[in-house]
């Protein structure tokens, strides 16, 4: 038999329908949803008459709107009206929700996992691009937009064309010091913004085969800031573990025959894909991005590039307008740039080791004078558990500001922002203009980055932190 | 959804690569939850000036792209959030085309949901297209079946697309209802699988 990658296995087992000239009416398996892309979508079903089709497969929380810093008080009113319509949206079609009073409330992309809901081999969308997070455990996960949310509501499948399928290749081991994100930014910093259009990406090598499921969570996180569909990594004993005892993963006799299954699913030898990068990992450096999309970075000891260094009009341009928006002159060292503010948060970091990681930075020292710097946890769950070990309170010894979980500032729908003008060190995903808040200029590091950006009030290399602070 | 079989229209022209769909329609407007009115929140960063009045240096507030229905737009435009009201927000603005070298996955699919109809072109028939829409108003003519660009002075050039998505178009599909004639094959595959 032909050997297989897991998105082409994922694919076959999931199609409803195939005709020519058709794309592929794909099963879906599970639906996340939240407030921002879903109250059209509801409001589409009852227009049209229709019920959503499998209530059990779908699961809503809130968390682009919930303020951190008391979630008992919405005091914007639209925010409110749209959390509101989505509880009532929830009771009306019977889809299970993780309301704010729920303790298993958090941003879709981390409650998924932790409630065990994302699983090898499934197909899960999600209103929302950073749906390729659940890719990590072996599953194809996807964003839509708010139509087929709708059509996924009232059917259980989406139409698609299949894939291209490309591998990236992380070889070697990681450096000291270099992290899951530090791996993400540099493989988009190398092949760009867009390399992975058209494609699901699957992540392979000795590097990533050493990640925890929650730094693979982090890699397939950002998938979509390269462009892909989706991105994923083959399951493996790591994913298995992660996945045992969690609430709706199967226990005993059925959760053996589960593993049998997934462990089946992961991408065969020899498999071809349609294409492959590589990227060494002794290249990878702690990253830090200067401009305004994810693979504008360098490592830590680079400098801002100059427009000359572009190999296209094109390229030259969107250098020239990074630059006037983040107001950084070509040249200028990354370790010369000054903070103002630091975000640990978001579904790209603010898992419990992404809190540990910050912490461990944070013990003992205090944030610099002027920078404003808080933490974010991903979910009320990843909240309680790192009060249990202590962490906030190393936090807040240090002058971190410990928040309620959310998606706060990654992209300020709620009342966390960066003021114009200013700059903020981030573990988010996207340093987009505006992103942060109007004229704010996000620069995309690891938690351990951005923990020291906010001891010594500029970006330092987090291997030498003590030597840069005394200096 | 309104059909699309022909459109002729001013073109507006935006050369700026990666323009991502935060600057299409920025947070803060996403909390509506009606699919309407989100024309006028377009560009909003860009469009702007931080007194409220028109940025006259933005593309589109130039005279030439006033009244525009077509958007002639550079590398991977629509890339980032896979918010649908980016689409609600350009169709709501007036447009009913978007060309360029290439969209984002999200967004180009998101497009043909909401009756616009984005067209990948080579890089340099695009770049063609902007030089003749950039200082001043120059319509083109899009024939959807026969998969064809043209103006009036003579440029002609024909794309690629699924047929899939052009009989949506063309016909205004809503694809939910035609998926519900496969019904049975959804009902079977839950019963094979036992999900």
């Amino acid at each position: 038999m032909k050997p297989k990658t897991i998105i082409e296995k994922i694919w076959e087992s999931h199609k409803v329908h195939a005709e020519d000239g058709k794309p592929d009416l794909m099963y879906v398996d599970l639906q996340m949803v939240h407030e921002v892309t879903s109250p059209q979508a509801f409001e589409g079903l009852r227009l049209s008459g229709r019920k959503v089709r499998r209530p059990d497969l779908t699961f809503a929380t809130m968390d682009h709107n919930v303020p951190t810093e008391n979630r008992s008080s919405i005091t914007d009113a639209v925010s409110k009206k749209q959390m509101e319509t989505l509880t009532n949206n929830c009771n009306e079609f019977g889809v299970e929700i993780a309301d704010l009073n729920s303790p298993n409330n958090g941003i879709v992309h981390i409650i998924g996992p932790e409630l065990g809901l994302t699983q090898p081999g499934k197909i899960i969308v999600c209103g929302d691009s950073h749906t390729s997070t659940h890719g990590a455990f072996g599953a194809l996960a996807f964003g839509i937009g708010t139509s087929e949310v709708e059509h996924t509501l009232a059917t259980q499948t989406l139409w698609q064309s299949p894939p291209k399928t490309m591998e990236v290749r992380v070889n070697g081991r990681l450096n000291p010091g270099a992290t899951a994100k530090d791996i993400i930014l540099a493989v988009i910093a190398k092949h760009g913004v867009d390399f992975g259009t058209g494609h699901v990406l699957e992540y392979t090598g000795e590097a990533i085969r050493g990640l925890t499921m929650e730094e693979r969570m982090t890699i397939c996180n950002m998938s979509i800031e390269a462009g892909a569909r989706a991105g994923l990594i083959s399951p493996d004993q790591v994913t298995f573990d992660y996945l045992e005892g969690r609430r709706h993963v199967p226990e005993g006799e059925a959760f053996n025959r589960k593993v049998e299954e997934w462990q089946a699913l992961a991408t065969d030898e020899g498999a071809e894909y349609d294409a492959v990068v590589e990227i060494d990992s002794e290249e990878i450096e702690p990253m830090v991005t200067w401009g305004t999309n994810p693979s504008q970075g360098v490592g830590i000891h680079g400098t801002v590039p100059s427009p000359e260094d572009a190999e296209t009009g094109a390229e030259r341009k969107a250098i020239e307008q990074s630059l006037e928006y983040m107001d950084l002159e070509p040249g200028t060292k990354m370790t010369d740039i000054h903070i103002q503010h630091v975000f640990l948060g978001s579904c790209t970091n603010a898992r419990i080791s992404d809190l540990r990681a910050a912490a461990k930075i944070a013990e003992g020292r205090t944030v610099a004078d002027g920078v404003r710097a808080m933490v974010v946890p991903g979910s009320q769950q990843v909240k309680m558990q790192a009060e249990e070990e202590g962490l906030d309170k190393i936090f807040k010894d240090a002058g971190f500001d410990w928040r309620q979980s959310g998606c706060s500032m990654c992209l300020s729908m709620n009342p966390d922002f960066v003021p114009e003008g200013e700059r903020c060190a981030s573990t988010s995903n996207r340093n987009f203009e505006g992103r942060q808040g109007k004229g704010a200029r996000t620069h995309l590091v690891s938690p351990a980055m951005a923990a020291a950006a906010a001891i010594a009030g500029r970006f330092v290399d987090i291997r030498y932190l003590d030597e840069a602070v005394t200096n | 959804m309104e059909p699309i079989v022909t459109h002729t229209g001013n073109t507006a022209v935006l050369p700026r690569v990666n323009v991502d769909t935060d600057q299409i329609i920025p947070k803060q407007f996403l909390k509506r939850v009606e699919r309407t009115g989100f024309g006028q929140f377009l560009f909003f960063d860009w469009r702007f000036l931080e007194d409220g009045s028109d940025n006259p240096d933005f593309e589109l507030n130039q005279p030439q792209a006033e009244g525009a229905t077509v958007l002639i737009a550079d590398h991977n435009f629509g890339s980032g959030s896979s918010r649908e009201h980016a689409p609600w927000a350009l169709q709501d603005y007036g447009f009913r085309v978007i060309i360029a070298p290439s969209f984002a996955d999200i967004f180009y699919s998101n497009c043909f949901k909401n009756g616009i109809l984005p067209i990948r072109l080579d890089e340099e028939k695009v770049y063609r297209l902007m030089e003749k829409g950039k200082n001043q108003k120059y319509d083109v003519m899009v024939d959807l079946p026969n998969q064809k660009i043209t103006d009036e002075q003579g440029f002609e050039e024909t794309f690629e697309i699924d047929d899939y998505y052009k009989q949506m178009l063309i016909n205004g599909w809503d694809e939910i209802s035609i998926t519900l004639q496969y019904e049975d094959k959804i009902d079977q595959f839950e019963k094979s699988m036992n999900v």
